[in-house]
C-alpha cells in the first residue's frame, strides 16, 4: 500500500520538509492542521525538531495561537479530573478514564501537544444512573439533547448524555460499555476495568493497560462513524505506540490481547491506517500475526478507498469526488455494526428529517 | 495596491472567482463571494485597504460569502458565511450577506487571534494615546467611536480591540463601523458626506448599516497605540456630559468580562489585563450630545499631552 500524499501527513511523517516550504505551502499546512485539529500537535513537533525558525513570520501566529488553546485546555481538564474524581468517590469503583483523556494523567509531556474536547470515564454498568446523578449533584449538567438523543446514546453509543460543569468548558462523556468488532454487540467493559492500572501522579485515577488503550482507540476510530478528527485521532494512536513499543514484548501481547477480546479486526485496519498515513514503525510480523484478522481483498480494497478518504483532514485540498462517499460509507458502516438493521433505518430517518424541523433555532447574530 | 484601484469589473470578477486577497490591520483575508452587494459593500467601504494579487500564496483566513443552495435562488434566498469550508453560522436571509461578512470576519479573529488579548470593544487615539471604550451592547460606543473619528481622533478598532500581549500595545484594527437603528440617522446627520451602506433591516440586532473607517486611519493600521484611558460610555437621554474616575478594580472585571478570550490565556490574560489598567486612567461617562461629548473627549487628550 502507498503513503498518504496530503501535506499535512506528509509533513507529520518528516517534519524536517518544511525546511524546504514555500510560502503557499505553508498556507496549505496550516489550513490542513487546522482543519485535522492538528496545530498545537504541529507546534510541538516542530519545536522537538528545532524547525520552529524555519516557520515563516507571518505565519508563527497560528502556531502560538493554538498552543496557547492547547495549554488552558489541558489546566482545565486535570482542573477537571480532579473534581471528577472527588465527586465520583462515593459511587465504590475506580475512576478509569478512556480515550484522549488518558493523555492528561499518564503522560504530560505527550499531553502538551494534544488538544482535548472532554474527558472520557468508563464506569460499570449497573453503576450508571448512579454515577449521573452524583455527577448532577455535583453541578454537571446533562446537555441539552433531545429525549430521543439520550435514549439512543445510552442504547447504541454505550454511553449517557455528556455532561458540563456550568463554570468550566470541559465535557463528560460517561461510558457503561464499549464497541467491538462484532456487530450490536458491545464489548463487556468489566474486561477492560478489571486491568486498569493507577495512575502514579493522579492518585485515584486509573487507565486502561496499554494495549487495551490501543485496542479501544482502534477500536473506537473505526466506529465513531463521524471522523472530522481521524487524522488527529491517529496522531494519537501513533503516539501511543512509540511509547508502548519501547518494551520488547509489547507487540506479541498487543496481538494476544486483540484475539481475546475479538478486536483483531479493528486493531488490523487501525495500523494499516496508521502505516498508510504516518509512517507508524509497525513490524511486519504484527500483520502477519493478524492473518485471521484480515479482511478478503475485496472487503480490503473497499475498506481502503474509504478509509483512506475518510481519516484524511477534512479540508477541500485533501478530498477527491469520491470523498463524499468514502464519509458517508464510514457513517453508514458504524452505524450498520452498532445497531440492527429494523431499528438502524428508523433511526436515519429520524436524523435526516424530525431532528432537522425540531432544531431551528434563531440563526446567530449578524 | 489599493482596493480602489480595481475597476468595479475586476472587483467583482475578482471576488467571484479566486477570491479577492485583502489586509485588515494584521491579517490577510482571501475573500471569496458571488454576491453583488458584497463587492459593492468592499468598493465603497474597503477601499483604502491594501489589496494584491489574487494568487497571493499566503492568506490567515480564507473566507467566503455565498448563497447556501441554488435551490433558494428565488425563495426567500439566503447567504451563509464559510471559513476555510466550514459554516459556523446558520445562513441569514439574503440581505444581510454585508453584516455576515463583517460578524464572520469578528468571529474569525475572535477564535483564532490568542496571540492578543481580545476585548470587545472599541478604541481611538490622539496625540500617541488610546482611548478604550468598553461598555455592553446598546451603550451608544459605536456611535460615540463614529463621532469621534470624524472629529480628529484615529479609529483603532470599533468592535475587537487587541491588545499585544508581549507589548501591551494595541494593534489598530480599523475596519468599518457598525451603527445600528437610530445612531445610523444621528451619524448621517453629523457627517453627512461619509460613505455609509444601505442600511440591512430586520437583523437580530434591527437595522445595521457599515460607515467607512477614515482613510488615515486605515493608512497607519500598522501603528500600534499606547492605552491611555479605559473609558465605559453610557448613552443617557438628556443626560450632561460627565466624565467621572472610576475603581480602577471595577473597570479590571469590566474588561475580563469583555475580553473574548480572556478565559483561554489562562494567568497570562491576568498579567496582560491588569498591566493595561494599571497604566490607563478609568471613566465612567455619561452623555446625551455628540459634540459635548467630543469636547470632553479632546479636553482628555489635551490634558495628557506630556509637558
Amino acid at each position: 500500500m502507498p503513503v498518504s500524499r496530503d501535506l499535512l501527513s506528509r509533513t507529520l511523517r518528516t517534519p524536517d520538509i518544511v525546511t524546504h516550504f514555500s510560502i503557499g505551502k505553508w498556507d496549505l499546512l496550516i489550513r490542513q492542521a487546522r482543519a485535522a485539529d492538528l496545530l498545537a500537535h504541529l507546534a510541538h513537533r516542530f519545536r522537538q525538531r528545532g524547525l520552529t525558525a524555519a516557520i515563516p513570520a507571518m505565519a508563527c501566529w497560528h502556531f502560538d495561537a493554538a498552543e496557547t488553546l492547547a495549554d488552558k485546555q489541558h489546566i482545565a481538564l486535570r482542573w477537571a479530573l480532579l473534581q471528577l474524581r472527588d465527586a465520583l468517590a462515593e459511587i465504590g469503583s475506580p475512576l478509569v478514564v478512556l480515550k484522549s483523556s488518558t493523555y492528561v494523567t499518564v503522560n504530560p509531556s505527550t499531553a502538551e501537544e494534544q488538544r482535548f474536547n472532554g474527558i472520557d470515564i468508563l464506569v460499570p454498568h449497573g453503576r450508571l444512573p448512579l454515577a449521573e446523578s452524583v455527577l448532577e449533584r455535583a453541578h454537571w449538567h446533562a446537555l441539552g439533547l433531545s429525549e430521543y438523543d439520550q435514549r439512543y446514546r445510552r442504547r447504541w453509543m454505550h454511553q449517557a448524555a455528556p455532561m458540563q460543569h456550568p463554570q468550566r468548558a470541559v465535557v463528560v462523556n460517561v461510558h457503561h460499555a464499549v464497541p467491538s468488532d462484532r456487530a450490536h454487540a458491545p464489548l463487556d467493559a468489566a474486561r477492560l476495568r478489571h486491568r486498569a492500572i493507577a495512575v502514579d501522579n493522579f492518585p485515584g485515577v486509573h487507565v486502561l493497560a496499554v494495549e487495551d488503550r490501543v485496542l479501544h482507540a482502534a477500536t473506537h476510530l473505526f466506529h465513531d462513524g463521524e471522523l472530522s478528527h481521524g487524522l488527529r485521532d491517529l496522531t494519537d494512536l501513533d503516539l501511543l505506540l512509540l511509547d508502548a513499543a519501547v518494551e520488547a514484548d509489547f507487540w506479541t501481547r498487543l496481538v494476544a490481547r486483540a484475539s481475546e477480546l475479538q478486536l483483531g479486526r479493528s486493531l488490523f485496519y487501525a495500523l494499516r491506517y496508521l502505516r498508510y498515513f504516518l509512517d507508524t514503525p509497525i513490524p511486519a510480523s504484527v500483520f502477519t500475526a493478524l492473518h485471521d484478522s484480515t479482511p478478503n481483498r475485496v472487503t480490503l480494497a473497499l475498506m481502503d478507498s474509504i478509509f483512506t478518504r475518510a481519516l484524511a483532514p477534512v479540508h477541500a485540498s485533501c478530498a477527491d469526488a469520491y470523498t463524499p462517499a468514502a464519509r458517508l460509507a464510514a457513517f453508514g458502516r458504524a452505524h450498520w455494526l452498532r445497531m440492527p438493521a429494523h431499528q438502524l433505518l428508523p433511526h436515519l430517518f429520524h436524523q435526516a428529517y424530525i431532528r432537522t424541523t425540531l432544531d431551528n433555532n434563531p440563526p446567530k447574530a449578524a | 495596491m489599493k482596493l480602489l484601484q480595481l475597476s468595479p469589473v475586476e472587483l467583482r470578477q475578482q471576488l467571484a472567482g479566486a477570491g479577492v486577497w485583502l489586509r485588515t490591520g494584521p491579517f490577510s483575508l482571501k475573500l471569496q463571494s458571488r454576491i453583488p452587494s458584497v463587492a459593492e459593500g468592499l468598493a465603497k467601504l474597503y477601499g483604502q485597504f491594501e489589496v494584491r494579487n489574487p494568487h497571493e500564496a499566503f492568506a490567515d483566513f480564507h473566507v467566503a460569502i455565498n448563497p447556501p443552495s441554488r435551490l433558494r435562488r428565488w425563495l426567500r434566498p439566503q447567504v451563509e458565511f464559510s471559513f476555510d469550508g466550514v459554516q459556523p453560522f446558520k445562513p441569514l436571509p439574503f440581505d444581510q450577506a454585508f453584516p455576515m461578512l463583517e460578524s464572520g470576519l469578528n468571529w474569525c479573529i475572535s477564535n483564532q487571534a490568542h496571540h492578543y488579548l481580545i476585548l470587545h470593544a472599541a478604541a481611538v487615539e490622539k496625540n500617541g494615546l488610546a482611548a478604550i471604550l468598553l461598555a455592553p451592547p446598546g451603550s451608544g460606543k459605536s456611535t460615540l467611536t463614529a463621532g469621534l473619528v470624524h472629529a480628529g481622533w484615529r479609529l483603532l478598532s470599533d468592535e475587537l480591540t487587541l491588545i499585544d500581549r508581549k507589548t501591551g500595545l494595541i494593534q489598530a484594527l480599523p475596519r468599518p463601523i457598525r451603527l445600528k437603528n437610530q445612531s445610523i440617522d444621528v451619524i448621517q446627520q453629523l457627517v453627512p458626506d461619509v460613505p455609509i451602506t444601505r442600511a440591512s433591516r430586520d437583523t437580530i440586532n434591527g437595522s445595521i448599516a457599515y460607515m467607512r473607517p477614515p482613510r488615515e486611519s486605515v493608512r497607519c493600521q500598522h501603528e500600534t497605540a499606547r492605552p491611555g484611558w479605559v473609558i465605559s460610555p453610557q448613552w443617557v437621554a438628556d443626560a450632561h456630559t460627565k466624565l467621572t474616575p472610576r475603581s480602577p478594580a471595577q473597570t479590571f472585571m469590566l474588561l475580563a468580562q469583555n475580553a473574548s478570550n480572556y478565559s483561554q490565556l489562562g494567568a497570562d490574560g491576568f498579567h496582560v489585563g491588569t498591566t493595561l489598567i494599571d497604566q490607563t486612567a478609568c471613566y465612567d461617562f455619561g452623555y446625551s450630545q455628540l459634540p459635548g461629548a467630543i469636547a470632553a473627549f479632546d479636553r482628555l487628550a489635551d490634558s495628557a499631552i506630556p509637558a
